[in-house]
């Protein structure tokens, strides 16, 4: 009770419910959890063979570093990873854009597509191992139809969602079918196109690995393996730091890309 | 002041607005389903024409048919005269939720209408300038849509329907989707625009007091299937209408008394369905 008045204060009801940015705790947890992990393992806690203590994982990262093999393992990757996605993209986005566009080929392809997405593709890796051999192309192949029906399936949900207002507004000022496509149609369904990336360039990298794990003398995930097969943790470890930080930068730069073209949302 | 500016703007842009539109007995059905049903209109030159109704009795459908971005199953629409030969797209929508592109500015939005014409880069530009004036707009000439309120996306749609000079404006409920003051400012500018300009248009809407400030003939279409009920012709001149309430808030009545009995049925169907 207020004293004078003899009025209360309506109670505060409101707030809360509202998740705003605070930047150090990100990486305070980070450095706490590798903290407690590396005193788990200097005291024993933890058995050094089946977890390395971080600092061990960090040493074998430097080694990898200093030896010079980490470039080896990273351009045989990134080349494998760039390649098939890049064709698996390109196929996705024609194929995307043919099914969004035209009748006849949207029902030719989208069962098709609908089909074939379910199936994990590494299931199909040694199908294209004897297609392609046990090389390189096998690899990019798997990667390749790991990327490309995902994109064809966001392409051309994307554009479908592409205001049908907006095209009509084309049609009335006489536009030709070819500036609708690339003038409203395109732009229109850049926001999909682009969360489709995301889903593919994840998909991409974990078909790099299992893919890396048949066959391969260089690349990343064959590193993980072999580090696997010695029972050599902290480079096994030190191997899937280099996958994190290959999914962070891929990350960030599909972020920097919905940055820039993306800026009139 | 408006009224000054009306003459020596038309004889400056010099152009003669020359279109008349002959709707020639027009019926349509979606599927089963009958929606206008032998409408037979005159859209003569420098006339504003609105078009009422109660909702869903195929008024907007009936202005896609103008512009050819449908097609009647019965009856067509003629174009009485050759376009004038300046005007880029002669038949020029502006609809109720605007359709600019979000990627693009002001600017960009009206470029893009110019784009296909092959103008030179400078008369594209020029004309940008000149229609962004028109409709003060001026300094909002790169700012993109999101950064705009409802009034002033719908005087970029204005502005770049300007730019293609057309002979007849085809307007879909340009005014429905803002709020009521912004609307009154909006309605104003369309006068004024019109005063200057006297251009040809057919103006869909379920607003009756738009209909009496703007229009010189309101057609009251019937529920669906939408017929012509009657045509209210307006006499007087848009540029007195403005102290005139008393004698448009009868013809809005008598608008409201034709529209009444329609637009509770209408309501009602819809419901039943």
């Amino acid at each position: 009770m207020s004293d004078d008045t003899g009025g209360a204060p309506v109670p505060y009801r409101g707030g809360g419910f509202q998740p705003r940015p605070v930047g150090v705790v990100g990486p305070l947890v980070f450095a706490g959890l590798i903290g407690l992990w590396e005193i788990a393992s200097r005291a024993g806690w933890i058995s050094a063979i089946l977890v390395p203590a971080p600092s061990l994982a960090f040493a074998a990262l430097v080694d990898l570093v200093q030896t010079g093999q980490i470039w080896l393992h990273l351009t045989a990757s990134v080349q494998r990873l760039v390649l098939g996605w890049t064709l698996g993209t390109a196929a996705g986005l024609l194929l995307g854009f043919a099914a969004g566009l035209f009748s006849l080929a949207r029902a030719g392809i989208v069962p098709f597509v609908a089909a074939i997405f379910p199936i994990p593709k590494i299931a199909l890796l040694p199908l294209f191992i004897i297609w392609f051999g046990i090389g390189e192309e096998s690899k990019v192949a798997t990667i390749f139809f790991g990327t490309f029906f995902p994109t064809v399936i966001s392409v051309y949900g994307g554009v479908d969602n592409v205001d049908r207002t907006l095209i009509r507004m084309g049609q009335s000022f006489d536009l030709t079918w070819f500036s609708i496509v690339r003038k409203i149609i395109l732009p229109g369904a850049m926001p999909a196109i682009l969360s489709g990336f995301r889903i593919s360039t994840s998909i991409a990298i974990i078909l790099l690995v299992a893919a890396e794990m048949i066959g391969a003398e260089y690349g990343v995930g064959a590193y993980i393996l072999l580090a696997g097969n010695l029972m050599a943790t902290d480079q096994l470890i030190a191997g899937a730091a280099v996958l994190s930080v290959m999914g962070l930068t891929v990350s960030w730069l599909i972020g920097k890309a919905e940055k820039t073209i993306l800026r009139w949302r | 002041m408006r009224m000054e500016a009306a003459r020596p703007a038309s004889i400056r842009t010099g152009r003669h607005k020359l279109m008349d539109i002959h709707v020639d007995h027009i019926s349509h059905w979606y599927g089963q389903t009958e929606v206008l049903r032998d409408i037979d209109l005159h859209i003569g030159s420098g006339q504003i024409v609105c078009i009422i109704g109660p909702s869903g009795c195929g008024k907007s459908t009936l202005l896609r048919f103008l512009g050819g971005l449908e097609r009647p199953t019965r009856g067509s629409v003629l174009e009485m005269s050759p376009p004038p030969p300046d005007s880029l797209v002669p038949l020029t929508y502006i609809f109720q939720d605007f359709a600019l592109l979000p990627w693009r500015s002001a600017a960009g939005n009206i470029s893009l209408v110019l784009e296909r014409h092959g103008l030179a880069r400078a008369e594209a530009r020029a004309i940008i300038d000149d229609v962004l004036e028109r409709t003060k707009l001026t300094d909002f000439r790169d700012a993109l849509p999101k950064q705009l309120s409802g009034g002033m996306k719908q005087r970029v749609a204005i502005a770049r329907a300007l730019a293609v000079r057309p002979a007849c404006f085809l307007m879909d409920e340009p005014l429905s989707s803002l709020d009521g003051q912004t609307r009154e400012l909006l309605l104003d500018d369309l006068l004024d625009l019109w005063l200057r300009e006297r251009f040809t248009a057919c103006y869909v809407t379920h607003n009756l007091e738009e209909a009496v400030r703007l229009g010189h003939k309101i057609v009251v279409l019937s529920r669906r299937p939408g017929r012509i009920r009657e045509i209210v012709e307006v006499d007087l001149p848009v540029e007195e209408r403005k102290g005139q309430s008393g004698m448009l808030w009868d013809r809005q009545r008598y608008l409201w008394e034709l529209m009444r009995e329609e637009a509770l049925a209408a309501d009602q169907e819809i419901a039943h369905v």
